[in-house]
């Protein structure tokens, strides 16, 4: 790992302060460090700033009440996945952190660094391949190894996004709270996400150099309303999703009123599915109908030579996730 | 050079390293505890496992600076920790891994036995999956596996005070009849136990 600096803001204002002073260089905030220390051990990150999140009060906290839930940047997975409220009322936020990595990276790794982790991609993570991602002019996946790529939005780079918790945020219709020099914006965090075609193909963000990750906003679901999160890996333990499922239903006598779905691992951002939302709208769930949905959840896939297989894995899930949650 | 102050094993430790240096370079190459591996160093394998304030956590991807203020538990510690709690010898995980050969080569075994002992302080009966589960990030190239759940079942049994379900190579040498008894009984006691706890996972975090 490069040497650097390492600070430790008492306050917000000052971190941003340190990370976008003009002497900065290429700094970065740390929080749980579960991403940012893989790719500084990898040579992948060589910042010449650290600003240490953790000496910030105040940024980890889990509020259930008032209508909506509150969780700090800084709140650990570990906490999400055990906390009372979260499990009983944000099913599928909770299932999710549950799934992510091992319990050594859920004690430390954070809510903020969670959705803004960088990609899983070999090509990416192999400090050699200088691939799109990292400057270059090609996508090595698209003609190379591609069995973990994208299948939908992919091009010009075919990354998946690795986080589990934000398909099931955006299943939650949340909201995040970012922070910078210029004061605070809030956007859903579906908007936080940009298809590489669509943005600086080296990111996968919106979040602007200096700026921070504060809070997400989860709205209180409303009664009779459930969600889950399905995640298929490669092996049973410590693994990204080959692909997933979160799903938040209301159902009302089994007919479907409202529906929000999200895939993961699939595309190079949370994928929403809304074809597949309108397809079960007003109609009771049943299994010929969770078949449908999964249908028009994935019409629009474009496999590359070696990931045609999470067609069907993906249906499979979608279908699996909306029987659960009808029973 | 950065001054650090760790809390390792109950001890204050006063040294100096680079900002730069992981909270397992600093245990290894300037404390002199070496029981923490250096497997992978990037997250993988699980190896570094130490214990933060009672959770595990990877050595290779903590920033020592980070570990201040922090109770950091490490192989080391865990036989002098059990005696100064007022037991006897090894910690009993470490009895149970030798007693059952949870082990070939012995690179994982320290960061195995930290997050088996992790387990049972927070979930003191676990079932086998919740076993897997907690032993999920640590990696073993030798065993298989087997050998290191029963050792954790191991463990839980003698601290309930029956005797363990058969394990897979003492199962072979029982009539079948006698085994089915021996697993069902441990089975009960383990039930009976978490019923006692009202515990299962997350019952105390």
């Amino acid at each position: 790992m490069k040497s650097f600096r390492f600070l430790n803001p008492a306050s917000l204002d000052e971190a941003i302060a340190l990370a976008t002073a003009p002497d900065a260089g290429d700094a970065r905030f740390l929080a749980g460090g579960q991403d940012l220390l893989t790719e500084m051990q990898e040579h992948l990150a060589e910042p010449d700033r650290v600003v240490n999140l953790k000496s910030v009060p105040g940024l980890d906290r889990i509020e259930a009440g008032g209508g909506r839930l509150r969780v700090g940047a800084l709140a650990t997975l570990v906490r999400l996945e055990r906390e009372a409220a979260v499990r009983a009322r944000w099913a599928a936020l909770s299932e999710a952190a549950a799934s992510v990595a091992s319990p050594q990276i859920r004690s430390c790794a954070t809510l903020g660094g969670n959705l803004c982790q960088r990609p899983r991609c070999a090509y990416y993570r192999i400090e050699e391949a200088r691939c799109l991602k990292k400057g270059g002019t090609e996508c090595f996946a698209y003609g190379g190894s591609n069995k973990y790529s994208a299948i939908l939005g992919g091009g010009p780079s075919w990354i998946v996004h690795p986080s589990d918790l934000a398909p099931a945020l955006v299943a939650l219709d949340a909201e995040i709270v970012l922070r910078g020099a210029g004061g605070e914006r809030r956007l859903p965090l579906e908007k936080f996400y940009v298809l590489p075609a669509d943005g600086d193909v080296t990111k996968e963000t919106v979040l602007a150099p200096g700026e921070v990750v504060t809070e997400v906003v989860v709205p209180e679901p409303p009664a009779g309303a459930r969600s889950t999160y399905l995640k298929f890996r490669e092996r049973e333990s410590y693994d990204f999703a080959l692909a997933a499922v979160a799903a938040s239903l209301v159902l009302q006598d089994g007919v479907v009123r409202t529906a929000r779905i999200c895939l993961g691992g699939v595309a190079p951002v949370p994928w929403r599915a809304p074809q597949a939302e309108a397809a079960l709208l007003g109609r009771r769930l049943d299994a010929a109908l969770a078949k449908q949905a999964a249908a028009a959840a994935l019409a629009g896939a474009a496999p590359l030579e070696q990931n045609a297989f999470k067609i069907p894995l993906t249906k499979t899930l979608v279908e699996r996730a909306l029987l659960a949650l009808a029973r | 050079m950065r001054p650090l102050r760790l809390t390792v094993n109950g001890d204050t430790l006063e040294t100096a390293a680079p900002a730069h240096w992981t909270l397992l370079e600093v245990l290894r190459y300037r404390l002199g505890l070496t029981g923490s591996k250096q497997g992978c160093d990037k997250g993988d394998c699980g190896a570094c496992t130490v214990l933060v304030d009672g959770r595990p956590q990877l050595a290779c991807l903590t920033l020592a600076a980070l570990a201040e203020g922090h109770a950091i538990t490490t192989i080391e510690g865990l036989m002098p920790l059990h005696v100064a709690a007022g037991g006897d010898g090894p910690d009993p995980v470490q009895g149970a891994f030798d007693r059952c050969g949870a082990l070939q080569c012995g690179f994982c075994q320290p960061g195995m036995m930290l997050s088996a002992r992790a387990l049972l302080n927070r979930n003191p009966c676990p079932t086998r999956g919740e076993i897997r589960e907690a032993l999920s990030g640590n990696l073993c190239r030798c065993t298989g596996y087997t050998q290191i759940f029963e050792a954790v079942e191991l463990a839980v049994a003698e601290s309930l005070g029956v005797a363990p379900a058969p394990r897979a190579w003492e199962e072979q040498r029982m009539k079948p009849a006698e085994a089915q008894e021996q697993a069902r009984r441990a089975a009960a006691a383990l039930a009976a136990a978490r019923e006692r706890n009202d515990g299962g996972p997350g019952a105390r975090s």
